[in-house]
């Protein structure tokens, strides 16, 4: 017998204790397998090449307050600016106030808004099509088989922040690299049904010509609106981003405390495990070292089996943990924030690691106290 | 008859490290299941608390929220303040008030970066209006002043937010003069200024909301259909405790999130805890068939061992409640996705929280407890007797 099967026989001699302690270790690193997915995707994912290129520029004060479309031709004329479109949020129901219901919906210029989202992809005749149609609109591939829209049907928003009802039709469905949950219609259309919005829109997308080109074309925008009594705030998409998920609250600490009970609770579970099988065995311990295995040999076997362990319930873990991604992304309310978070392998490794870690850990103080035990106490214990 | 409680606290004494261990791990559960529900208490008692039964709030038809863009026009408030039911102040005056909303952006000054807040511009008659908002530092800003006067929760959590301060709003810097309490509402999570001067500062010609306080409860239901039916106002009425309530909604990202964490958390520690006690029953197997011998049924056993379960998710729970304790009262914000801005709120271990923490913990303590209790109630005697 080789020392790996001895690990691996030990490790699972009891199997309804070795199952109990995969399931539990396995559950609790899934959640640390999800708070991590989200916590990379959130802070340290730089997304796209594509959404690295871009800003958004909006009003200094807040994105509740309008900048005139004018500021479009004076951006696009700053070096480093590739591409500029219009967008004002709408913020309408679709049939109910239902959250399944909701999604977003911006105004903007269909003669240019694929030119900025260069990693969104529409049909070349979808794209012609809704440009020639007013009140026409395009919807992201997911809200479109979500809601059972074809090309043609009739879209009916009603407006809650502006008093217009939009009657739109879909003329296109684009795929984007992450679900968006977002439908774009013409902004003429807002205009010509609200005119105290009349040359008014909500922010503008920037394409830059290279993301390193991105923090100076945002200065030099700022800079050409400082005097004005509309001054802007220009920033990455990124960023951008970041602050509508700073706005949920303090998420950072929320994961973090998550993450560290988590690590808690595991370590507690591993370690009752192995305290428990430890010191049924007591016997066979003062046995192998009577056949010559050295203390140090008798605590590497234990610790190796509460590792073997604990990153099983790792790999487990990780592998339930798309699940629950998957599920999050997919639910009403948080699913639009949720759209980047995708699990990758970088954080399976990192959650077995966390349960290998976390089962040497948890298994060093039993392990160590058997390695040490007196040979004849030993084979005299009853258990 | 029943196995004596004494029997099970004696086992978990002796058998401490894993005692100690499930229910630490069990704790860990109740905490952060009491922590989401604390949060959620407090939103709500934010929300439910707010706004007086006598008010009625007035939109566009149409509009849901305060922040909707046009609204109520100038002209249609001596409208309204003629409408039959309005109270009236001391002095006569129809307790009518327009008002408008702006969000600005502010710096937390825990340095967390920045975030919207609500500023809500209004008449004195408007303060009048609430009389739950109490002054509590510097003095209500002047009408005809760029001043403004910031809640108790936003002078806490902002920079910026001091008396003698003062913020950009819209074309100029406005002065920080007073502090005012709310008490919990969700004014708390507002800034006021004189709506005077800032019509003046950006040449509204709307109003985004009007105010109307009725005499009585009755006349209040009769205002709120009056002015929805008016023809002259194309305007929809309701009652003030509605519009706020339903702004609760604010917390479903932390309601989803949150019970999907604790319900996480608490399989894994159901599987804990069954594991702890199948070592506890497999350790005592030829003592439970002493039991059984002595005439202890099969069902008392059953009982006692998903008692003794039970008393340890109870260990873990009030281990949990008290590590939750300091942080009862705390304030915290998330976003008011109505106002598009920060919604101030405090967490509140209310009793209704920690009770059903408790039957939290026992749930898990149950369904980690049958499959064992049910093991040790099932086993022949002789063969146990004989291990």
């Amino acid at each position: 017998m080789t020392l790996v099967s001895f690990v691996r026989k030990n490790a699972f001699r009891n199997k309804r204790r070795s199952i109990l302690t995969l399931l539990s270790i396995g559950f609790s690193l899934l959640l640390l397998t999800v708070m991590m997915t989200i916590w990379r995707a959130f802070y340290l994912s730089d997304g796209s090449a594509e959404s690295a290129q871009r800003l958004i520029v909006r009003h200094k004060v807040s994105l509740a307050q309008f900048l005139p479309i004018s500021y479009r031709e004076r951006i696009r004329s700053i070096p480093g600016v590739k591409q500029v479109v219009n967008e004002s949020w709408f913020g309408g129901q679709y049939k109910d106030d239902k959250p399944e219901n909701f999604f977003a919906q911006f105004g903007t210029d269909p003669q240019e808004l694929f030119l900025v989202m260069t990693d969104f992809h529409i049909p070349p005749d979808q794209l012609e099509a809704w440009q020639k149609d007013r009140a026409g609109c395009v919807a992201d591939a997911e809200l479109a088989a979500k809601h059972g829209w074809k090309i043609g049907d009739r879209i009916p928003i009603k407006g809650t922040i502006f008093p217009l009802n939009l009657e739109l039709t879909l003329r296109g469905i684009y795929t984007a690299p992450q679900a968006t949950e977002t439908l774009y219609f013409n902004n003429t259309y807002m205009d010509e049904g609200y005119a105290r919005i009349k040359g008014l829109v909500g922010f503008f997308g920037v394409l830059a010509d290279s993301p390193t080109a991105v923090p100076q074309v945002a200065k030099d925008i700022d800079a050409a609106f400082r005097n004005t009594d509309r001054p802007t705030k220009s920033e990455s998409e990124k960023a951008f981003n970041l602050d509508w998920i700073a706005m949920l609250g303090n998420v950072k600490a929320f994961i973090l405390s998550i993450c560290a009970a988590v690590v808690f609770a595991t370590l507690l579970v591993s370690a009752n495990t192995m305290a428990m099988s430890i010191r049924e065995r007591t016997r066979e311990v003062a046995l192998l070292k009577t056949l010559g295995f050295t203390r140090g040999a008798v605590l590497g076997l234990f610790m190796s089996e509460a590792v073997t362990l604990a990153a099983v319930g790792g790999l487990l873990g990780a592998v339930g943990a798309s699940g629950v991604i998957f599920l999050m992304s997919h639910a009403p309310g948080i699913g639009l924030m949720m759209g980047g978070v995708k699990p990758n392998v970088a954080t399976v490794v990192v959650a077995v690691l966390v349960g290998a870690t976390v089962g040497a850990l948890s298994s060093f103080v039993p392990a160590y106290n058997a390695s040490r035990g007196n040979i004849v106490d030993g084979l005299r214990h009853i258990g | 008859m029943a196995v004596p409680i004494q029997y099970n606290i004696r086992n978990l004494t002796l058998r401490k490290s894993a005692t100690v261990m499930t229910s630490l791990g069990i704790a860990l559960t109740v905490t952060t299941a009491i922590f989401i529900m604390a949060l959620l208490a407090g939103l709500n008692a934010a929300f439910k608390g707010s706004g007086d039964p006598l008010n009625v709030l007035v939109l566009r038809k149409g509009a849901t929220a305060e922040l909707s863009a046009g609204g109520v026009d100038r002209d249609s408030l001596p409208i309204m303040k003629e409408l039959p039911g309005v109270a009236r102040d001391a002095q006569g005056q129809a307790l009518v008030s327009g008002e408008d909303l702006l969000v600005v952006v502010l710096p937390r000054n825990d340095g967390t970066g920045e975030t919207n807040v609500t500023v809500r511009f209004l008449t004195p008659t408007g303060i009048a209006m609430r009389p739950e908002v109490k002054l509590v530092a510097g003095r209500w800003f002047t009408p005809g002043q760029r001043e403004i006067v910031v809640s108790k929760s936003i002078h806490s959590r902002f920079a910026q937010a001091n008396i003698g301060d003062s913020m950009w709003i819209g074309k100029g810097p406005w002065n920080v003069v007073g502090i005012f309490d709310t008490g919990g509402s969700a004014h708390d999570s507002e800034i006021w200024g004189d709506i005077n001067q800032l019509s003046s500062d950006f040449d509204r010609p709307t109003y985004n909301s009007a105010l109307i306080r009725a005499t009585d409860a009755v006349s209040a239901d009769a205002l709120k259909n009056r002015v929805s039916d008016d023809q002259r106002l194309k305007l929809n009425g309701m009652l003030e405790t509605e519009y706020w309530a339903k702004q609760t909604s604010s917390g479903s990202p932390i309601k989803f999130v949150g019970t999907l964490v604790a319900i996480i958390m608490a399989i894994g520690s159901c599987f804990a805890a069954m594991n702890t006690m199948y070592a506890a029953v497999a350790y005592r197997s030829r003592e439970i068939a002493t039991l059984r011998v002595i005439g202890f049924s099969r069902s008392s056993i059953l009982t006692s061992f998903v008692f003794e379960s039970v008393l340890l998710s109870m260990l873990g729970a009030a281990v949990g409640i008290v590590l939750m304790l300091p942080f009862n009262g705390m304030t915290t914000g998330t976003n008011n996705p109505v106002t598009f801005s920060e919604a101030v709120f405090s967490l509140r271990m209310t009793p209704n929280v920690v009770i059903s923490a408790v039957v939290f913990a026992i749930i898990m303590g149950l369904f980690g407890g049958i499959a064992p209790a049910w093991h040790a109630a099932r086993r022949e005697i002789l063969v146990a007797l004989r291990d």
